[in-house]
């Protein structure tokens, strides 16, 4: 089922406004990721479509439906909290079939449900246990299955892997790629996890203190983040943001636009989707990934400071005149710290942002 | 030398133990020996092992019966004790009013108030003009106004410590308010409910004041009343009966303590466990 809000805005007592005039539509079965850093309203969307927050002004619809006013059991929703909720008095089959249990359904037959649903979720052998005799990762499951019970309409998961060691995360980000596939549920994912999102996403929306700053698939996100705030916050390592200016070039011979760009001293070619809108003297912030970076003759010039190894490849931060530049480098190529380094930025692989307001700058 | 001090210091100390035990246990020790004892007088002394009070117990007309009253009044009274402070207590914790902490503990205040003796008069005028003097309901009425408070303000506590995210869990479900009350927020403070009823029980069962002032007929009056009408001829307490009855008066409420310890270990709140 088809979601959308449009303009809603949440402010709680007191004035903190969670959710600021927030607009986005989830296709119908699609797996869609809200990804923004702590704080920024994630778990306020999503409970406000839950149901569990009502929004101060705007519009929810599930698919032709406005539920903007609909009480949260009247949504054909299910959630699943961080901390799972589940009901430390109840077995788990009584938990995956509560949600049977208040549509009325008789007793075998939510029984079988349960077992089902459970046997598919590999928690067979724990129907009859409680809760607290699980691990974290089979709770999580207890929890996915009294969701997919009801066979809701809508999926909300609230941070459902955060709880999860390092290895079981994985794990279950798998497991949750496929069962939302074989389902075909609309789903709505919310995490800060960046890597967790590109991972799992159809498409992502990036927040930023109650306001999208990006929707797009993981490709289009990771590749041409539309802000600097999404440059930052995409990638397992930050992309290198340096200021520079715009200087004239053999562009435009009347000067109006330019293809070229000075930054820490390094001429770089404008790129193609930003040729013709930038002009010389234009402030600009050139974004560009570690993963991007190569060694060259004539690029900018720095002294080897931090090696971090990130398995395949190392990350390398190099000090130098201006703010430091990072790049990677293949394992085993490692430079040694002090060393001096000259690197520029792999042709093509250039984003240009407004300086003063910080958003991309392409024809588009 | 200090080892003989030592050991000095240790006998002294038990035998002071054992002076004070023997001073409580004492009565409890009558109370099981006088019962089976002919002629039993204050004095402890060696059974005869004779069941002839208990017999000569069954002839007093309202012996038995109130013992089944004081049984009806103390579940009917915790049942509504439980019920209502189990409302007030979630609608509290959950509607958070402006001084709610003054309320409770003004609450608190109140309730040695309400069934205290010196409201008995105006309780007593106040039965009479409901036309609820001698009825059973307006004993459980009395009783249950003087429990609630200290029962709400206990419960309030279990209930703040509740994790709302579980409620909202069930409501996404679907579950109406009475539903996620029902099915997830009493489960969650049963050790709560249970605590308050046998409170509840046990108050009521040893409950002389009200029941004596606001039962007329003999044949209603609970345990506790009953117990206060055993004299000889002579004007005399009949202490072979007394002691029977007394006996079988304890009795129930010791059950109710062991099986509630081994149910839920006893718990009073604040965690004092035995
Ligand atoms: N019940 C509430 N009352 C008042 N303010 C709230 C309430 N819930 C959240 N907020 C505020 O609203 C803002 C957004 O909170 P929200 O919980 O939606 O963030 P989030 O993106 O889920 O963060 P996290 O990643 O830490 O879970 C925060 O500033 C928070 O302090
Ligand atoms: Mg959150």
């Amino acid at each position: 089922m088809r979601v959308a809000l449009e303009a809603v805005t949440k402010v709680y007592d007191g004035d903190v406004r969670a959710l600021d005039e927030l607009s986005l539509e989830i296709a119908d079965g699609e797996f869609f990721v809200l990804l923004g850093p702590s704080g920024c309203g994630k778990t306020t969307l999503l409970r406000t479509i839950a149901g569990l927050e009502t929004a101060t002004s705007g519009t929810v619809r599930i698919g032709e439906r406005d539920v903007t006013r609909l009480p949260p059991g009247d949504r054909d929703v299910a959630m699943v909290f961080q901390d799972y909720a589940l009901f430390p008095h109840m077995t788990v089959a009584d938990n995956i079939a509560y949600p049977l249990r208040l549509k009325k359904v008789p007793r075998a037959e939510r029984r079988a449900k349960a077992a089902d649903t459970a046997a598919r979720l590999s928690l067979g052998p724990y129907l009859d246990h409680r809760p607290a005799q699980l691990s974290g990762g089979q709770q999580q499951r207890v929890a996915l299955a009294r969701a997919m019970a009801t066979r809701p309409t809508v999926f909300l998961l609230d941070e459902p892997l955060s709880n999860l060691d390092a290895r079981l995360r994985l794990e279950a980000r798998t497991f949750l790629k496929k069962l939302q596939h074989d389902l075909g549920v609309t789903t709505v994912f919310v995490t800060h996890d960046q890597a967790e999102a590109l991972a799992l996403a159809d498409r992502i929306a990036v927040m930023e203190d109650g306001r999208v700053r990006q929707i797009g698939t993981p490709r289009e996100v990771f590749q041409r983040p539309a802000n600097i705030f999404v440059a930052g916050f995409i990638g397992s390592t930050p992309m290198n943001l340096l200021e520079g200016e715009c200087v004239p070039g053999d562009g435009d011979p009347t000067g109006s636009w330019t293809d070229e760009i000075d930054v820490a001293g390094l001429r770089l070619p404008v790129p193609e989707e930003a040729t013709g809108l930038v002009g010389p003297g234009d402030k600009i912030i050139a974004g560009f990934r570690p993963e991007y970076v190569r060694e060259a003759e004539d690029g900018i010039e720095g002294r080897v400071e931090i090696v971090e190894n990130l398995g395949t490849t190392s990350l390398v931060t190099l000090a130098t005149t201006g703010p430091s530049v990072q790049l990677t480098v293949p394992e085993e190529r490692e430079p040694a710290i002090g060393t001096t380094l000259r690197v520029a930025p792999q042709p093509g692989r250039t984003l240009l942002y407004h300086a003063d307001d910080g958003d991309l700058i392409d024809d588009s | 030398m200090t080892a003989v001090r030592t050991v000095l210091r240790r006998i002294g100390f038990y035998v002071l133990l054992s002076l004070v035990t023997a001073f409580f246990a004492l009565p409890m020790l009558w109370l099981v020996t006088a019962p089976f004892t002919r002629h039993p007088t204050f004095a402890v002394t060696w059974p005869d092992f004779t069941l002839a009070n208990f017999r000569a117990l069954t002839d007093s007309p309202d012996a038995l019966s109130s013992l089944y009253n004081s049984a009806a009044l103390s579940l009917s009274t915790m049942l509504l004790t439980v019920a209502a402070a189990a409302l007030a207590a979630y609608a509290l914790s959950k509607v958070r009013v402006p001084g709610r902490g003054a309320i409770l503990y003004l609450l608190l205040l109140l309730s040695s108030v309400i069934t205290g003796t010196a409201v008995m008069v105006p309780i007593f005028q106040l039965m009479f003009r409901l036309r609820l003097l001698d009825h059973d309901l307006g004993v459980i009425l009395v009783l249950t106004g003087g429990l609630l408070p200290a029962a709400i303000f206990i419960l309030t506590d279990f209930m703040d410590t509740m994790p709302r995210l579980q409620e909202e869990s069930a409501r996404v479900f679907g579950a109406n308010s009475l539903q996620v009350f029902g099915h997830v927020v009493l489960p969650n403070v049963r050790p709560g409910l249970a605590t308050i009823a046998v409170w509840a029980v046990v108050n009521v069962w040893g409950d002389f004041l009200v029941p004596f002032l606001l039962y007329r007929s003999p044949d209603k009056r609970p345990a506790a009343v009953t117990l206060n009408t055993f004299y000889t001829e002579g004007g005399r307490p009949d202490l072979a009966l007394i002691s029977t009855f007394s006996l079988l008066y304890s009795v129930p409420m010791v059950i109710m303590f062991l099986f509630v310890s081994r149910r839920y270990g006893f718990r009073l709140h604040g965690g004092i466990t035995a």
